[in-house]
Order: C-alpha cells, then structure tokens, then sequence
C-alpha cells in the first residue's frame, strides 16, 4: 500500500494550457510553480524570477487575461487556462507597440524586469486603453525596476497607449469610411 | 580619426542594439541556459555569525538519491579576493566561518530540489567565537580576530594623507564647522540574483557562464583558486540583469560550480536565492565621519580634515579601494587649498562590503555637502551661490593632485537653479515644504588596474568582410548601462554605418581582447577610445581603397550612411560593402585592433593611483520635499538634475542612466538600509541579517518616484571618444545631500545620517519642540588608531607630487567653532 502511495505521490502532474495561442501538454513535478513549469518545462526562459516569493513583479505574466505573478501559482492549478508570456506579445517580426515604445524611450536598460513589466502593462492595457500615469504608476507599483527609475518606463506605457488608440481610430476610421462608401 | 563630418549617430536617439532582445524576452540570462546533463548545486550557508569548524559531517548528504558530488572547504585550499592585497576568501569556508551566509559545504544533485534536501543532512559543528558587530566593538576588541593577516586587531585597512599642513589652515580660518555624519550600508538589489553554469570540455578545459561585471578579474581568480592554466579557462559574461557593483567581486559560487564541473565531467548550475544575493552583498560599507572644514568669512573653503571609519564586514572584498575612496574625491567640486583625510576600514562579522554605484564616494558626499549647507546657514549665504563662488576650474589640479579636465559645475549649478526655481522657494517655501541643492563628481574610469600592470585598460578588435559585415570584439560587458550600444556607436559613426550593420561580441574571455570590466564609470571613456582606435584603422583601409577605385584623393573620400563616397563628386561613390570588397581585394583579410590605456597620474606619492582619472563629471541636483510634521513622513515631489557629462552618445540612454542613477540615491536617501539584528540569547545570540527579503529591504517604487527633469550638459571632454564622459554613478551622488538639505529647509531639522526615515524626522522635531538642537546623526567618533599620513605639499604651494616631510608647525588649536 505504502508502495503504491509513494509512486502516486511521485507521479508527474499532467495539465494542458494555451500558451502564446497555442495549446500545449505539459508534465511535471507536482510541486512546481508556473514560473518554474514556463522555464524550465517549457523553455518559455522569457520570464525571469528576481525573488520567487512574489515581492519582485519579475515573473508576471498573463493567465486569462489577469496579470499574474507566476512564482506564487502552483502549475497544477493551470490547466486549461490561457497564459500569455512575453514570448507571445510580438507578432513575427512585428513588435508590440508597448515593445515598441519601450525601445524608443528607454524602458528597458538592463532588460531583466521587462518581461514582467510589459506584460503586467498589457494586462492594464487591454483592460484600461486610457490609463492615466497615476494609473499606470499603480498598476506597475507591484514590478520592482532597479535600472530606469521607472519614468521612462511610465513614458513607454503612455505612448504606447496613444499609439494602440491612434490605430484603433485609424482602422475605425478606414472601416467606417468603407461602410460609407 | 577626424570627427569635423556631421555626426550620424552619435549624440542621435536611437534603439539600443541590444533593445529588441530585451523587450522579446529572448536575451539569455546566465540563469536562462541550459545545458544537456545539467546538474543543480545548492551552498550551505553557516547558521554561525563567528565560529570555528570543528567537523563537518557529510556522509548522509553524499548518500542520498539524487546527489552527485558534495564539496567542503577541504577541496578548495587557495584563498581568493578581488584586489591582490585581499586574498582572504576561500569559495567554501575550511575552517572559520565569519557570517551568517558564509558558505561551508555544496551539494550537486539531479535538481535543486533534491539539492536543497541533502543539504539539510550535512551536520557541521561549529566552536562559537566572539562576534563583533560594529565597528566600535571591532576597534575595542583586537582579539578573536577575523583574519589575522593584517597589522593590528580587527582593523582591515588603515589609511591617511595629508595634502599641505591642514591645521595651519584651520588656524587661520574665520570658522572652522564640525560635524558627524553616518551613512547606512544598502545592497545592490539587483532583479536578476547571481547564477552561474560551468562546463567541463572534453580536453579538460572550463567554461563558465556567469553574471559578473568584471570577466577578467574572475577569469585570474578562477585560474589562481582552481589552479589551472588561465589559458584553459573561459568566461562568458552573460548580460547582467542589473549590477550596480554588485557583480564585479568574483563570488565564491563561481569558483565551486567551476571545480564541481571539472570533477564530474557535467554541467553544473548555481542561481542564488534572493536571500542568498543579501548574503553575497559586497554593496555600500556604512560610513560614520568627522569633517572639520575651515572656512573664511566669505564663505570659501581654507582647509579640510576628513576622518572615516568604514565597517567593511567580514571579508576584504575591494576594501582597500572603498577606503581609499571615501576621502580621495572629495576635494573635486570646490577650490580647497588643503585637504586631510585618514580611513580606516574594520572588519565585522556580517557579509562584506564592496564596491556599490559610486564606490566608497557617496558617504562622504553626503557629509560634506550637507556640512556645506550649515556652512551657508550660519554665514546667512545662499547655498548654492556659496557652492557657485568656490567652484573648481577646468584644467586645474586639487590639492590632493586630481587633473580636472573640462569642468561644467558652474553651468550645472545655474541650469537647476534656474529649472527648479530655487530663487523664489529656498527660505520662502511655506512650512513643511523645502528645497536643497547638492553637487558631486565622479571619475570616468579608475587610472589604473585593480592588480599593477602594464597593458591596455581596454582593447577591441574588428573584422570586415566582403560581405560588408562588421564584427566587433571587446571583453567589456554589458550589465545594462548600455555598454554594447556605445561600441556599436562608435563604430557605426567612424565607418559610416547604422548600428544595426555592427554585430557585438562582447564579454567573453575566450574570444574577445580584455576590457577590464563594467566598473569605476570607465566603459565608455576606455572602450570606447580603444573602439575609435581599431574603427579608425579599419577606416584609413576603406578609405585608400576607395580613393583608389575612385581616382580621388584619400582625404576628399567621406564614408556616411552607409556610402563611400568623394565629398562633393556625387557621381564618385560606391556602397559601404562595394568599399569593404576593394579593401579586402587590396589588403587581404581586414582585421583592425585598437587598445587604451589611461595617462599616468600627475601625483608621484605611493597610493597617488587611487583617484585619478582620464576626466571628471559633475552633477548638481536640487530635491524638493513635503514633510508631514504629524507622521515624518516624506514626500518628494520634483527632482531637478544637471550632469556635465561631455557628450551624450545617445540621448535616451543617458537619460536613463541620470533618472536610474536619481531613483537609487533616492531609495538610499529615504529607505534602504542593510542592517542586522542580534538574535535572542535563548535563540543563540547570533548576529543576523534583518531582512534578507525584497518585501522587506523597502526600495522606491513606481509610486513613489517622483518626476525628474534632466539636463545634461554637453561641453565635449578632449579625454573622452567624442568628449563622452561618465554617466552611470555621478548622478545618484548628490541626491542623498540635497534630500537632507531640503528637510532642513521644510522643517527646520537636520538629519544628519541616511536613511532619513520618518521615524528620524518625528525624533528631530521632537527635539526641536523640547528646545534641544533638533538633530539627529551621529554623536561621538570613536578613538580611531589612524596611522601618520603620508604628506604631500599641494601643487598651489609648489609641491612637485611626491611625498615630502611635513614642515615643521606649531600645532594651532583655537576658536573652534562647533557648527
């Protein structure tokens, strides 16, 4: 009996998740976090981990559209879900306007909190498409930066902002143009 | 090379080159590789702040499934430390643990997982030793020593200088000021923690993945600990993510990874946990300081006497350099005929100190320009016209022998000033609102090496090809500060191409010329004149190759966007690959070097290396505050920020290096302290770290950044590749004085020590409501047993920079006047 509870117990994890629009099966030690099941299961080596105790904002990512810090959320309670990494956010060669705006205005300098502050950014983004920089100050006060001093950072957010709604507008306008004619 | 061409890239915005992998997540951390048959290493850590090993157990760790290899002290004889004269760490302790974190034994398992667990099975008896504290018990307790191969006691370091006859001139000052400062230790907190991947080759050779600053200083110290021959060890620097000096000591993890990978013929990984980086530490030695500074009627300085004591904790690490710099900048700023500092470094039984972003400088910063602001007060003179009066000049020498070069104090002065409207608020501010003005400057680059020698600082080589790429090569590293950018830059501008046509290879031993590394602000200035060098050669070959296709003169021919071309002949030109392919035609196979290495200083006296730099930046910042007189609670509002920083290669880069460099002086300004705390005597009394935890080490977050408005000063150096002076660490120096500063102008209370936290400012007004003198700081300097300085006569006085006997004085003791 004992035998057989051990090997239960050892047994990998199983889950599948959709990961970067793409489904995937995963398997794993139970007792693995996200973080470490995106790493090092899924060589998804994008997000980072600066405390693994949840303090740092460095493991953030998307899991049905809610930022999330991956280093707190057992892997097992993933399954099914949607999860998105920065690995996802461009599309092909073509970046992301937030990544686009983080090149442009200096929000990244050594690179190693970007992950999670671009997509703890998306995750307000696609929620909030007008934040203001309070807002955006607050939804980033939980991804510690120890290179920017976070200004140019709130800067990339802001335009990246305008620029996601300038297209929108832009395409509503080409839209509407085309009913109308 | 000639820059009169309009400049194409530098001085432009541009994306870094390495932007696109950094915002992809594609960029490889030393933790992100990932090798076949890896194995995972896990340290032991001594739970003992101060003990003796009396035995080490490790025969149910090595038994336990999973294990692979467990390493002790005993497997690692050869001391290690980065500077020459600090060799006192051993990667696992043999016999004497000097901390709570030193590491005593290492476990290689199939994962860190199981790693972890047999750690927990090793058993080590430890003879408990008395633990020194602080550096008060340090100076009263000469016995049960930490190391014992220095002179004296527990003292690490004693140094002292003296830059003309300092008394004399206090003596014949109008008010001499003294005070007491204390500045608090604070960590790096770099986000990526320290990780490491060794290899073993087949032939028996070592590579080793790793986050360090300074490749080279750990490719030596790899070679000395593991006794191999340099020539078979080979260190990637990965891109750091963050450093801060926090990267630039070899890590005794390097060292174990590296030797347990030679043993098993296996990839073997470290990444230290969070708590494990608090334990590492190396970052800014708490400083307690006794300045006493002549002063005429007018307000300009006579004469400095500095004395520091710096609690370097339980390793040497760069002590030696770190003592040496809380005094030997300090006569930068301001016209100061005579100068005296003694330091004394004490070892403690907490992780050592090291080198953090401005290196020993910023304590004494603090002191002096917060002293200066008492100095303003008493006199009734407005602080930064006293600072604008005494300014140093360009191209003159200090007192202590620093050549100044270019110099934009003045202006940095004026411009934040005039931004922050010091005018109308300094004095006028309503109750509980203030500003402060501080200034700093820092060197780009260190004059000489950490370990004496005579090569270059810095050397890069270049290839081209026929098919028009261009290789760069240098062992500089890139922990963020954008390193990589400004070799591309400067290649880019001198062959007339993007950045985007120059591919970086950098930070690797094993293939790229040495660059001593990312430290002392020195990147820029020494790579980037070695980069001009070898761009400059391999231009005067793209340039008579072309001149000859084109059957013009070498001198009419301008390589820019990418063309080659005769200046003023539109019809005489050919793509910059078509030039590549004439010049690889007429010379062979194109490969240029370009090597740097800094001019001697001008100061002949032993130890005159320390200080001296190819040239010097200078910042000046105002701070503005609110103080809520009910809570002491701080609120900053605005920063204004000016750097004479020569030239900015590209202007967002530079940006982000002053408003990074503000956000650190910041959280040290208000919040980041590394402190320790005695555990209850039924808990074993030992010494420990008090929060080894980013939730816990309280740093400035989005929220409580306040704006910052930069201006940068560009008045190009002659010493630097295209008048490019530092960037990186002069800006968090006067950050911290200017907080304080503003306080005093709120509230009417002096802080005379870092943190200023709330709980100081409520004590002070307190204080101050008692009728007592609202100060709280420091209030007694222990008897330090400073040795004799060395004397040097100051070059104002005749002196020729040697080391001379001190004239004979009458020892003057009269009208102090406490501040």
């Amino acid at each position: 009996m004992n035998a057989v509870v051990k090997a239960v117990a050892h047994r990998n994890a199983h889950i599948t998740l959709r990961v970067n629009g793409e489904d995937v099966e995963v398997s794993f030690a139970p007792y693995k976090t996200l973080l470490e099941v995106l790493r090092e299961d899924l060589d998804l080596t994008g997000t980072k981990h600066g405390c693994e105790l949840g303090e740092c904002g460095a493991c953030a990512v998307l899991v049905d559209g809610q930022p999330l810090l991956s280093c707190l959320k057992l892997a097992l309670e993933c399954d099914g879900s949607v999860i998105e990494t920065i690995e996802g956010l461009a599309s092909g060669p073509e970046l992301h306007p937030l990544q686009a705006a983080f090149s442009d205005h200096g929000g990244s300098q050594c690179g190693y909190c970007t992950p999670g502050v671009l997509m703890t950014a998306k995750g307000l983004l696609d929620k909030e498409p007008n934040p203001s920089r309070e807002r955006i100050k607050e939804a980033l006060s939980g991804n510690l930066c120890r290179c920017t001093g976070y200004q140019q950072i709130v800067d990339s957010v802001a335009e990246a902002a305008h620029k996601i709604n300038e297209t929108a507008v832009d395409a509503k306008t080409i839209n509407d143009g085309r009913t109308g004619a | 090379m000639s820059t009169t061409k309009k400049l194409d890239v530098i001085g432009h915005a541009r994306r870094r080159v390495d932007g696109r992998e950094k915002v992809t997540g594609q960029l490889r951390y030393a933790d992100d590789m990932k090798l076949p048959r890896m194995l995972h290493l896990k340290l032991l850590r001594s739970s003992q702040p101060h003990a003796l090993i009396e035995a080490i157990d490790v025969a149910r760790a090595s038994s336990y499934p999973g294990v692979r290899l467990v390493l002790t002290g005993r497997d690692f004889p050869v001391p290690f430390g980065i500077m020459p004269v600090a060799q006192d760490e051993y990667p696992l302790a043999p016999e004497h643990v000097r901390y709570v974190g030193d590491p005593v034994a290492a476990v290689v398992a199939k994962d860190e997982q199981t790693a972890a667990e047999a750690l927990g099975l090793i058993e080590v008896k430890y003879k408990s030793l008395p633990t020194i504290a602080t550096p008060e018990e340090a100076l009263a307790q000469p016995e049960a020593r930490i190391h014992d191969y220095t002179d004296a006691g527990n003292i690490h370091r004693n140094q002292a200088f003296e830059f003309g006859d300092v008394e004399e001139a206090l003596a014949k000052s109008d008010h001499i000021f003294e005070d007491l400062f204390f500045y608090e230790g604070d960590n790096h907190m770099a986000i990526e923690q320290h990780a490491s991947l060794a290899k073993a080759e087949g032939d028996g050779k070592l590579t080793l993945w790793t986050s360090t600053q300074d490749p080279h200083y750990l490719h030596r110290q790899l070679a000395r600990v593991l006794q191999m021959s340099a020539a078979h060890i080979r260190v990637i620097a990965c891109d750091n993510g963050g450093g801060f000096g926090g990267k630039c000591d070899p890590a005794g993890h390097e060292f174990v990874v590296s030797k347990a990978a030679l043993m098993l013929g296996r990839p073997v990984k470290i990444c230290l946990t969070r708590e494990e980086v608090f334990y590492l530490h190396r970052g800014r030695h708490p400083v307690l300081m006794k300045f006493r500074t002549g002063v005429t009627k007018e307000g300009k300085l006579t004469g400095m006497h500095l004395q520091t004591l710096l609690d370097g904790g339980a390793y040497g690490s760069h002590g030696p350099a770190s003592t040496f710099y809380t005094g030997v900048l300090t006569p930068l700023t301001y016209e100061l005929p005579r100068f005296k500092f003694d330091a004394c470094r004490v070892f403690t039984n907490k992780p050592a100190c090291g080198p953090k972003r401005g290196h020993g400088t910023p304590q004494p910063r603090f002191g002096q320009e917060v002293q200066l602001d008492k100095i303003a007060e008493k006199l009734k003179l407005d602080p930064a016209d006293l600072r604008l009066n005494m300014v140093t000049k360009a191209n003159s020498l200090t007192a202590s022998w620093l050549k100044i070069g270019s110099n934009g104090l003045a202006e940095c002065i004026r411009q934040v000033v005039e931004g922050s409207g010091w005018k109308q608020k300094h004095g006028k501010l309503p109750q509980g609102r203030g500003v402060g003005i501080a200034c700093s400057s820092y060197m780009t680059g260190a004059g000489v090496s950490i370990y004496w020698n005579k090569m270059p600082h810095s050397g890069v080589q270049l290839s081209l090809d026929r098919s028009g790429q261009v290789t760069v090569f240098c062992g500089a590293t890139e922990v963020g500060q954008g390193s990589d950018d400004v070799l591309a830059a400067i290649v880019a501008e001198t062959l007339g191409i993007s950045t985007k046509e120059v591919r970086c290879i950098t930070g690797d031993t094993g293939i790229t010329p040495i660059d001593l590394g990312s430290y002392s602000s020195r990147v820029t200035i020494m790579m980037g004149h070695a980069a001009l060098q070898a761009a400059g050669r391999a231009r005067d070959m793209l340039v008579a190759a072309a001149a000859a296709q084109l059957e013009v003169l070498p001198e009419s021919i301008v390589l820019s966007r990418g063309r080659v071309f005769a200046a003023g002949d539109a019809a005489k030109s050919m793509s910059f690959a078509e030039a590549v392919i004439y010049a690889e035609s007429k010379f062979g196979t194109l490969g240029t070097v370009g090597s740097y290495t800094p001019p001697k200083p001008p100061g002949k006296f032993k130890a005159a290396g320390v200080g001296p730099s190819p040239a010097y930046s200078f910042s000046a910042c105002v701070v503005e505050v609110e103080v809520d007189e009910h809570t002491g609670w701080i609120t900053v509002p605005k920063i204004w920020i000016a750097h004479d920083i020569g030239r900015a290669l590209n202007p967002v880069l530079a940006r982000g290096q002053v408003i990074g460099g503000i956000y650190m002086g910041l959280g040290e300004a208000l919040m980041e302290e590394q402190v320790f705390r005695r555990l209850p005597p039924k808990l074993s009394n030992a010494l420990v770290h008090k929060i080894p935890s980013l939730l816990e080490y309280k740093s400035i977050t989005s929220l409580d950044m306040p704006e910052v408005e930069v201006f940068l000063i560009e008045d190009p150096d002659p010493n630097c590749p295209f008048g490019a002076k530092e960037v990186g660490q002069g800006p968090l120096l006067p950050v911290m004085p200017a907080v304080a500063n503003a306080v005093f102008d709120a509230v009417a209370v002096r802080i005379d020590e870092v943190p200023i936290t709330p709980e100081k400012i409520l004590r002070a007004l307190h204080l101050k409501r008692e009728g007592k003198i609202p100060r709280v700081g420091p209030d007694h300097f222990p008897e330090v047993p400073y040795v004799e300085p060395t004397f040097v006569i100051p070059p104002g006085e005749g002196g020729d920079g040697t080391e001379s006997k001190r004239p004979t004085t009458k020892t003057f003791r009269t009208k102090e006047i406490a501040a």
